[in-house]
């Protein structure tokens, strides 16, 4: 369980001596209990007191580095159930199966597609973030020579290395020294021996059990074994069951501080149905996996995967913004209309998927007014007539197109002529209120 | 370390909302957990899919989920028979969206007669949607209530603006309500009080948040979601016991993602599978988050999360 303030403070050493950087060592317990700060700043703490500390103030999911170099993941390390209550941290990684079965060429595509599957989304670069390379032919030779073709062919891309068998997964794992790959298919029957081949070649062991009893007492012999870098699954196949024992495992390891569940969750979610198999990795995404391993990565999956990834894992206290400048939307030309709003990302969304949808070709002037819908930023004197003339002329718009004509949002109607004071030669046409309008206004001045 | 599952204990329940008559009724709502977590309380439904249709051929539709009503979505009463017998449809969703006055502006007589028909053609339970203008949904809705007395739809959507006359239509022709706010918890509870101060029975409405697309503000349709779930079960707030609705496909087949053909973003991968999982997986994530009755529109989008309801109950 975790430590009160209190509880802290009695095993500090009380000297207020402020090298931590707080005034007194009660302040820095407090820090402490709330996890804003870590034990290491303290210079003068016992070492029976790091033990006891190090223990209690251990982050209640494990933070874990999967892979190494650019394209390494971090995952873990949540802190909350719902996401409206504060950010998840770290997005679920995605991972593609390939099995040691398939002939060179095979796994040669596959490798491809996963180098070649990163979108960028709304400014974030986004792509499947692992290969899962299982020992399908349960053959040590076979299994070994896939691993150094992808060894080969992707060298950066992080590796889980999925075998129950200890003397496959050691001749794989070697050849992904130093680049923190997961042994995955730690059981009941060969815990000892994957435990020691992890803790040999520095690599996070993938623990799995049949229930959730047996997955604490696997991962609570494990750690008694000397590594600490796991990830757990429960054996859950099904939907219902994927989230039911996720749900599980984060509520034990944040509301129980339930140290054996205190670590990144892995789901397996291949269907023959790639459809379905989509449907199944969403549930992960929504509801607490870390690693989600799917058998085919068909660029209009990732999009949506990706996408919705992106969607949970967005901070909830801050808004989404997009990046201020003129969107094309359409083929416009530069006799297109020219409409400007601000860069809240739900603003942004709406009013061009309504300017799309109205099939209207048009220039969409997004401004930043630090996230802000229309109203609210006009209200805050960030959407104001003098603010909207210098983004207008300072964009360089007016050598982009013939016309000198804004359209603005309704809301604003009452910014229309003091924008004209300041935008010269400039005309000023009063939108929609709302963008549901927006088809009918643009349809309307074509005709 | 022993293990013991922590289960949460739920004070609150979901209304159990049926709609339709006779034998042809379907239930959604009713459970007192969160969704799909059987081990801690009990789900007596499963979420419901209705079909959305139109009392207008779907021009304004994308192609790709216009090819699979190519045939029937000339009329209404042939697309919601095609819904209910070859599609197998547990209810439909009419979308009066002619009535608006930008398009082709239907009078309430119109939309009165459409309703009529569709009902006269099918026996499963049917959904009535204005066309979201609040002004002229307020005429539209009172005759397309009268309509359809005592079916048991589901009529809406009554918003803010238009409430009070939309309520009165629901109440006076025995129909379930819809009212919808703008993703934001505290409005939706607003409305569903004042609805309820009219004299509307609580247990008769069902709460639509404001549904977003995939990629296009799912996030806040997903957290106003889930709170409105938590308030409801974990504080026992009456006035978020309504189940909820998801107004997918409208929202999700008017983006880029759904219609830009695989030539213009060869990165999205093929565009008809786009678009399909698009709505599939807004749908799937909106589940997640709590909707019990969901209005969508491609059929294999229908199917595949159909088949992940399966595998959730």
């Amino acid at each position: 369980m975790a430590l009160s303030g209190v509880e802290i403070f009695k095993l500090l050493p009380k000297t207020n001596c402020k090298k931590c950087g707080h005034p007194t060592c009660l302040a820095f317990a407090m820090k402490l209990a709330q996890r804003q700060a870590s034990l290491d700043q303290c210079p003068d703490v016992s070492e029976e007191a790091k033990k006891i500390l190090g223990e209690a103030s251990a982050p209640p999911i494990r933070s874990i580095t999967f892979g190494s170099g650019d394209e390494a993941v971090k995952i873990g390390e949540e802190t909350v159930l719902f996401r409206h209550d504060k950010k998840f941290v770290n997005p679920c990684a995605l991972a593609v199966e390939i099995k040691d079965t398939l002939s060179e060429g095979e796994i040669t595509k596959k490798i491809e597609e996963v180098l070649t599957s990163e979108i960028d989304r709304v400014g974030q670069k986004l792509r499947i973030d692992a290969i899962t390379l299982t020992n399908a032919s349960g053959d040590k030779g076979k299994f070994e020579s896939a691993a150094k073709l992808i060894a080969s062919k992707a060298p950066n891309v992080p590796v889980i290395l999925s075998t129950t068998d200890p003397a496959s997964a050691e001749a794989a794992v070697k050849l992904f020294a130093g680049k923190k790959p997961i042994i995955y298919g730690a059981n009941s029957g060969n815990a000892e021996a994957m435990a020691n081949i992890a803790k040999a070649e520095k690599a996070i062991l993938g623990v799995v059990a049949d229930s959730l009893d047996e997955l604490a007492a696997l991962t609570e012999k494990i750690k008694s074994l000397g590594v600490e870098d796991l990830v757990i699954d429960s054996g859950a196949k099904k939907a219902k069951e994927i989230l039911g024992n996720n749900t599980t495992i984060r509520r034990s390891a944040l509301k129980k501080n339930f140290k054996p569940f205190g670590y990144p969750v892995i789901n397996f979610a291949q269907r023959d149905d790639s459809l379905h198999e989509a449907l199944i990795a969403s549930v992960g995404i929504t509801k607490y996996a870390s690693i989600i391993v799917v058998s085919s990565i068909e660029r209009w999956k990732n999009l949506a995967l990706f996408t919705l990834r992106q969607n949970i894992y967005t901070d909830p206290q801050v808004p989404m913004q997009v990046e201020q400048k003129i969107y094309k939307i359409g083929e416009a030309t530069p006799d297109s209309p020219l409409t400007i709003t601000t860069n809240f990302s739900l603003t942004y969304f709406i009013v061009s998927g309504e300017i799309e949808n109205s099939k209207v070709p048009c220039r969409l002037a997004v401004m930043d007014c630090e996230g802000l819908s229309v109203l609210t930023a006009w209200a805050a004197g960030k959407f104001t007539a003098s603010k909207i003339a210098a983004f207008i002329k300072e964009s360089g718009i007016e050598n982009e197109v013939n016309h000198r004509e804004l359209i603005i949002p309704g809301y604003v109607a009452i910014l229309s002529g003091s924008i004209e004071d300041k935008l010269e030669g400039w005309k000023v046409t009063v939108g929609p209120r709302e963008a549901n309008g927006l088809p009918a206004f643009l349809k309307a001045r074509t005709t | 370390m022993a293990f013991t599952v922590p289960k949460e204990t739920y004070s609150g329940k979901v209304y159990n909302v049926t709609i339709g008559t006779g034998d042809n009724v379907a239930s959604f709502g009713g459970e007192n957990v969160l969704p799909f977590l059987p081990f801690e309380g009990t789900i007596p439904n499963k979420p419901l899919i209705a079909y959305e249709i139109q009392d207008v051929p779907p021009a304004d539709w994308p192609e790709n989920v216009q090819k699979p009503f190519s045939s029937v979505s000339g009329d209404p009463v042939t697309w919601a028979k095609f819904c209910q017998d070859t599609l197998k449809a547990k209810a439909i969703a009419l979308r009066l969206i002619g009535t608006h006055p930008d398009r082709e502006n239907r009078s309430p007589e119109d939309a009165a007669k459409t309703v009529k028909d569709v009902l006269s053609a099918i026996n499963v339970p049917l959904i009535i949607l204005g066309s979201n203008n609040a002004e002229k949904d307020a005429p539209v809705l009172i005759a397309a209530a009268e309509a359809a007395k005592d079916k048991n739809c589901i009529l809406g959507k009554a918003q803010e603006a238009n409430y009070k006359t939309i309520a009165a239509a629901a109440m006076a022709n025995n129909h379930k309500l819809i009212a919808m706010s703008e993703l934001d918890i505290n409005l939706s509870k607003q409305l569903n009080i004042l609805i309820t101060q009219m004299g509307f029975d609580k247990e008769r409405l069902i709460t639509d948040p404001m549904c977003s697309a995939l990629g296009y503000g799912l996030e806040y349709t997903y957290s106003v979601m889930e709170r409105i779930r938590l308030a409801a079960l974990t504080q026992n707030d009456l006035t978020m016991q309504p189940p909820m609705l998801a107004d997918v496909g409208m929202y999700v087949w008017k983006i880029k993602e759904t219609q830009a053909p695989e030539s213009d973003v060869p990165l999205w991968g093929n565009a008809e599978e786009r678009g399909i999982a698009w709505e599939a997986t807004t749908a799937a994530a909106l589940l997640m988050a709590g909707a019990e009755l969901l209005i969508m529109r491609h059929p294999k989008a229908v199917e595949a999360v159909g088949k992940l309801i399966e595998e959730l109950i």
